[in-house]
């Protein structure tokens, strides 16, 4: 008897879970357990509308307070799940409180990573969550110089994002080419340019040594000896997934929540979101995946399973799709690419920077760039679904 | 069911497109179209998939 389902994560992931429950007539029960005090809201405008002061923070949040009449959930904000008794079916709560559940789906997402070693200080700041966003906005308000350490799409849209309010910022990445893994060198090197063009200081191949400032930053020193004066320093080096309150209950974690094709981490629980590892094809064997299209699939997967039961179950095969604005350039990336895949550029130039670009491995068709060319995605999109091999690809190209 | 995109947040994900080619196009003027206003009842599953994957949150379903 399915009576009761529990969420823990009141994020994305988490919401879709419970909307998708609803809309496929569950009528139990339902808990929705989010460690912070704001009901679910949307990442992907922090660090660009709600930094560049375009919106105000409460436009993120997904539905209005009213919005959530007709999902009937029992939402705990702002209590962390502190651990889970699976024997049991049962999550305990930071306040002392349990939620009781016949299926579980897991979304605690992910937090960012910090500088090893360097203590906190007035100034030294990060962009995950909304309470970031504002607190971000408010200290580049004054027109500090910024500091971004980390040229991943978070820390580059932070970066666009500062110097669309005219701030001087200094981005410092470690690898010499940032998102070479992902996107592959040349376009990594075309996105540095990108942002150099837009006088943003990029230096790479450098990391971060120190923070300096006392009880307010001053700047950072870097590994070639250089130093970088700066009123606000950002770091956006990754995320790690939230998933200590899991130890010790007896769930496969390994970078992540470690679960089958079907989102299933243990009998009748599930997991969905930048926190699960599921199998997925194009990623290797059992990726995380942070992006957003990502937690939005595997949510409506998890739910839609835990309702189906094991032997109903279906596997998970998404095309992974992310997208990233920077300036007035829109990066759209769908597949999985490999930093030794062939990339051919199938429409449009570097010069124009607007483009589709192709990766290739073996005969078959992994990955495809779009740069401000929108319409192509969808076709490709199409033939990456279909595991679609290269020639089939290239005269899907010749045929448009 | 009526399907209403509010084209001012369109973004041109595409994603809708891919939730349900028989609702949703892109046009060769870049913008998106709605073909079917109000699509039968069998279309329900892949409209519902649309609406929960469009990153903007540009369409809605008004029953």
């Amino acid at each position: 008897m399915l009576r009761r389902i529990a969420i823990v994560g009141a994020s994305l992931a988490g919401l879709r879970a419970a909307e998708t429950l609803r809309e496929r007539g569950f009528d139990g029960a339902l808990t929705l357990i989010g460690d912070e005090p704001h009901r679910p809201y949307d990442r992907p405008p922090l660090s660009k509308q709600v930094l560049q002061g375009s919106w105000e923070p409460e436009q993120t949040f997904f539905r209005k307070k009213e919005g959530y009449d007709a999902l009937a959930l029992d939402m705990r904000l702002g209590v962390p799940a502190v651990s889970v008794d699976l024997r049991a079916r049962r999550v305990a709560l930071a306040d002392g409180t349990f939620a009781d559940y016949d299926r579980l789906i897991i979304a605690t997402g992910a937090r960012v990573r910090t500088l090893s070693a360097i203590a906190p200080r007035a100034g030294l700041l990060a962009l995950r969550g909304l309470d970031d966003a504002i607190m971000l906005r408010r200290t580049i308000m004054d027109a500090p110089r910024v500091a971004v350490v980390g040229a991943g799409f978070i820390g580059l849209e932070v970066a666009a994002s500062c110097r669309a309010r005219g701030l001087p910022v200094t981005v410092i990445e470690s690898l010499p080419v940032p998102l070479a893994p992902i996107l592959g060198p040349t376009f990594g090197d075309m996105v540095a340019a990108v942002h150099r063009d837009h006088g943003v200081d990029l230096r790479t191949g450098v990391v971060v040594t120190n923070v300096l400032g006392e009880s307010r930053v001053a700047g950072v020193a870097l590994s070639d000896g250089s130093r970088i004066d700066a009123d606000v320093v950002v770091v956006g080096i990754g995320v790690t997934p939230n998933t200590e309150w899991l130890e010790g209950s007896g769930l496969t974690i390994d970078n992540g929540i470690v679960c089958a094709g079907s989102g299933e981490a243990a009998p009748d629980v599930y997991a969905a979101g930048d926190v699960a590892r599921v199998a997925n094809r194009w990623l290797g064997d059992s990726a995380r995946i942070e992006h957003w299209t990502n937690a939005v699939e595997q949510a409506v997967h998890a739910a839609e399973n835990a309702l189906a039961g094991p032997e109903a179950s279906s596997s998970f095969s998404s095309v992974p799709y992310f997208w990233s604005d920077q300036y007035d350039r829109r990066i759209q990336f769908i597949g999985g690419a490999r930093p030794y895949d062939e990339i051919v550029i199938v429409d449009g130039s570097l010069a124009d920077r607007r483009l589709t670009a192709l990766y290739r491995r073996g005969n078959r068709l992994v990955a495809c760039l779009a740069l401000n060319q929108p319409r192509a995605l969808i076709k490709y999109r199409k033939l990456l679904a279909a595991d679609a091999s290269w020639d089939a690809a290239l005269s899907e190209t010749a045929a448009s | 069911m009526k399907v209403v995109v509010d084209l001012s947040i369109c973004d041109l994900h595409g994603l809708c497109v891919e939730a349900a080619p028989e609702v949703f196009q892109i046009g060769d003027d870049g913008a998106l179209h709605v073909l079917m206003e109000t699509p039968p009842d069998g279309l329900r599953a892949a409209v519902d998939k649309a609406v929960r994957e469009c990153p903007t949150g540009a369409i809605s379903i008004e029953e």
